[in-house]
């Protein structure tokens, strides 16, 4: 294993002990847990979160400051939530000054960039107090994942309780209680094409990040990145936030990230190097090499 | 320009100098811009003095030191853009490229003429004074901090990393290198900038992932996402260039991004 899970402290698996978040959360509920904690214990004023929005599904990033407003976001949204257009306006409108923020591995480079250039971020850079990385193999607009789910799943957006990307399917669960699964084969031409550019699946970028693969139902899989992540774990799992389990004591644990994370760079690796030559004599626009 | 070229002008100066403390020479040159930029210089408050004592001196500008004509310096932060009816300014950006090592456009209006684009003259008392260009049609640019105002701690990471690039040790020096590239990138890029560059360059290009940090970067708001993308109201845009800069898929430079813990350690303990 190499740089392909970046640079962590520690990882590990993990769940929330909080019965009720875990009600609705999409894995161990490690992301509404540690912003709970960091919002209880003032570490953040707020956090900037993909909530419901006007359709099913459909997110809307706005910025919770209680714990209640955090619960709303639960779950995973398979579709693009912009969660990083907040981030001035929430140490402006919002006057916070200490912001958590969650989002996918692309959010979280988009953090540190601003972060460390910060064009039109003024005043940012230190009120960044919490950033959580989800891991993300790809993401979807949103007509692909209507299209998923009623075309080809055959649901109403209305009528799902949960989706899930995972053991190789993507799943869509009714409130009913009915269970429908995809071939990956039939979401990727869906995806999002700015994901086929991505080098990153575990939000290397992260303070702490965090997904399922690599741990059983239910639990989580956490890297615990930067000295500031380490400092707020360590005080939560103090707290009894979570339970946890040595990562090399779980199926099927940290060679299955690894695998998935490698395949994913390698795969999109190629796609960049692709775009070098993809006209004649013309190739399209390559951001890892200049703007 | 290459920083191999930064480097060797940067020498040059150097031994133009006289050989006191260790500090760089910085000037800054006002065009036609409103102040902001050197407000947003300002708005570093104890940090600007920090680098005033430690790792700069000040030897040019309007409203902060005395002295008429642009004198010899290491850096030059340039504000505004230049009006080509007003013989003085276009005479001052040519001599500031002159004299400086390291030319600076600072702000939307040096880079891309930002507001001032809109201009169709008519103005007491000058009403001839028409034509604004962006500092880079007129003499060569080093690197760009476009937006508007730019940010205090962009102005901030760039003189760190300026001084670092010219006084500091190797490793130093590498890290000012990789840092300052894709600025001077943005300089090669050209001299035009407008919210269609989130179309153009990154939608049109199948390079945007809906982050979300181009509307977070826009001084008007004339940017929102509609389903995860960017729509950017043109009639609001003031053409400043932050959004496109600002665009994780503008440029991504994993060897500086990935070690922004220990840069933010840095320029934090560089401060002190
Ligand atoms: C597009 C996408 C792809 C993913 N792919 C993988 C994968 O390949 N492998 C893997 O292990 N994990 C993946 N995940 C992460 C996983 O689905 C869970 O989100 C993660 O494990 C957190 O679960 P939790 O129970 O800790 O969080 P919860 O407590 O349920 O909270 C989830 C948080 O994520 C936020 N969120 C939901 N949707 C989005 C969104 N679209 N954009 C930004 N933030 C959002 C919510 O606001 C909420 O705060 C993906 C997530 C997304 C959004
Ligand atoms: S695959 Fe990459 S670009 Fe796409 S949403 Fe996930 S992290 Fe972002
Ligand atoms: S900043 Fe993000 S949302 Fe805006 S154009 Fe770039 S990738 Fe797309
Ligand atoms: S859309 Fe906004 S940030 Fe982009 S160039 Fe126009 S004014 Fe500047």
């Amino acid at each position: 294993m190499g740089t392909e899970l970046g640079k962590y402290k520690a990882c590990v698996s993990a769940r929330s002990t909080n019965k009720e978040i875990l009600k609705r959360s999409q894995d161990g509920g490690i992301v509404t847990q540690l912003f709970a904690y960091a919002l209880e214990e003032g570490i953040i004023d707020g956090a900037i979160v993909a909530g419901p929005g006007d359709e099913p599904y459909r997110p809307r990033p706005f910025i919770a400051t209680t714990v209640d407003e955090l619960m709303s976001a639960r779950g995973t949204r398979y579709n693009i939530s912009p969660n990083v257009s907040w981030i001035k306006e929430a140490t402006r409108s919002y006057g916070l000054d200490k912001v958590g923020i969650v989002g996918t591995p692309c959010q979280m480079q988009a953090v540190r960039k601003g972060q460390l250039y910060p064009f039109g971020w003024r005043d940012v850079d230190d009120k960044i107090a919490l950033a959580i990385g989800i891991f993300c193999m790809e993401n979807f607009p949103y007509q692909s994942i209507k299209q998923l789910v009623e075309d080809h799943a055959g649901v109403s957006m209305q009528s799902v309780k949960k989706m899930d990307i995972g053991k190789g399917k993507f799943w869509v669960y009714t409130e009913r209680g009915a269970t429908v699964q995809l071939p990956l084969k039939v979401t990727h031409k869906y995806e999002q094409p700015g994901c086929h550019v991505c080098l990153d699946y575990v939000a290397n970028l992260a303070d702490v990040s965090t997904g399922s693969v690599g741990s059983p139902d239910g639990w989580s899989t956490v890297f615990v990145r930067t000295k500031n992540g380490d400092d707020i774990w360590g005080k939560a799992i103090a707290a009894g936030c979570f339970e946890t389990k040595p990562i090399d004591q779980v199926k099927p644990g940290l060679e299955l990230v690894s695998k998935l994370a490698n395949e994913k760079i390698n795969k999109n690796q190629k796609t960049v190097e692709g775009r070098a030559t993809f006209g004649v004599d013309k190739a399209l626009r390559n951001p890892y090499i200049k703007p | 320009m290459a920083t191999a070229d930064v480097e060797k002008k940067a020498e040059i100066t150097k031994k133009e100098e006289k050989p006191v403390a260790e500090k760089i020479t910085v000037g800054h040159v006002h065009m036609s811009g409103c102040t902001g930029c050197l407000v947003s210089l300002a708005d570093n408050y104890d940090g600007l003095l920090t680098i005033l004592d430690k790792y700069a001196d000040l030897v040019y500008g309007l409203t902060l030191a005395d002295v008429r004509h642009i004198p010899k310096m290491d850096v030059a932060l340039v504000e505004g853009s230049v009006c080509i009816q007003d013989k003085i300014s276009v005479e001052e950006i040519r001599e500031t490229r002159e004299k400086a090592a390291v030319v600076v456009a600072v702000g939307g209006c040096a880079c891309y003429g930002n507001i001032t684009r809109f201009s169709r003259g008519g103005q007491p008392n000058q009403p001839q004074h028409e034509s604004f260009l962006p500092v880079g049609d007129l003499i060569k640019v080093d690197v760009y901090i476009p937006g508007c105002a730019p940010c205090p701690q962009l102005i901030r990471n760039v003189c760190v990393m300026a001084y670092l690039l010219l006084k500091g040790n190797q490793e130093q020096q590498e890290l000012a290198k990789k840092y300052l590239t894709p600025l001077m990138q943005l300089a090669d890029r050209g001299t035009e900038a407008c919210g269609c560059d989130l179309m153009i360059d990154v939608v049109n290009q199948g390079l945007c992932m809906g982050c979300g940090s181009c509307a977070a970067a826009c001084p008007v708001r004339a940017i929102t996402h509609e389903y995860g993308k960017p729509n950017v109201n043109r009639e609001m845009c003031i053409k400043c260039g932050a959004c496109y800069a600002q665009c994780p898929r503008s440029f991504f430079n994993f060897d500086v991004i990935t070690e922004f813990e220990g840069i933010s350690e840095l320029i934090n303990g560089a401060l002190q």
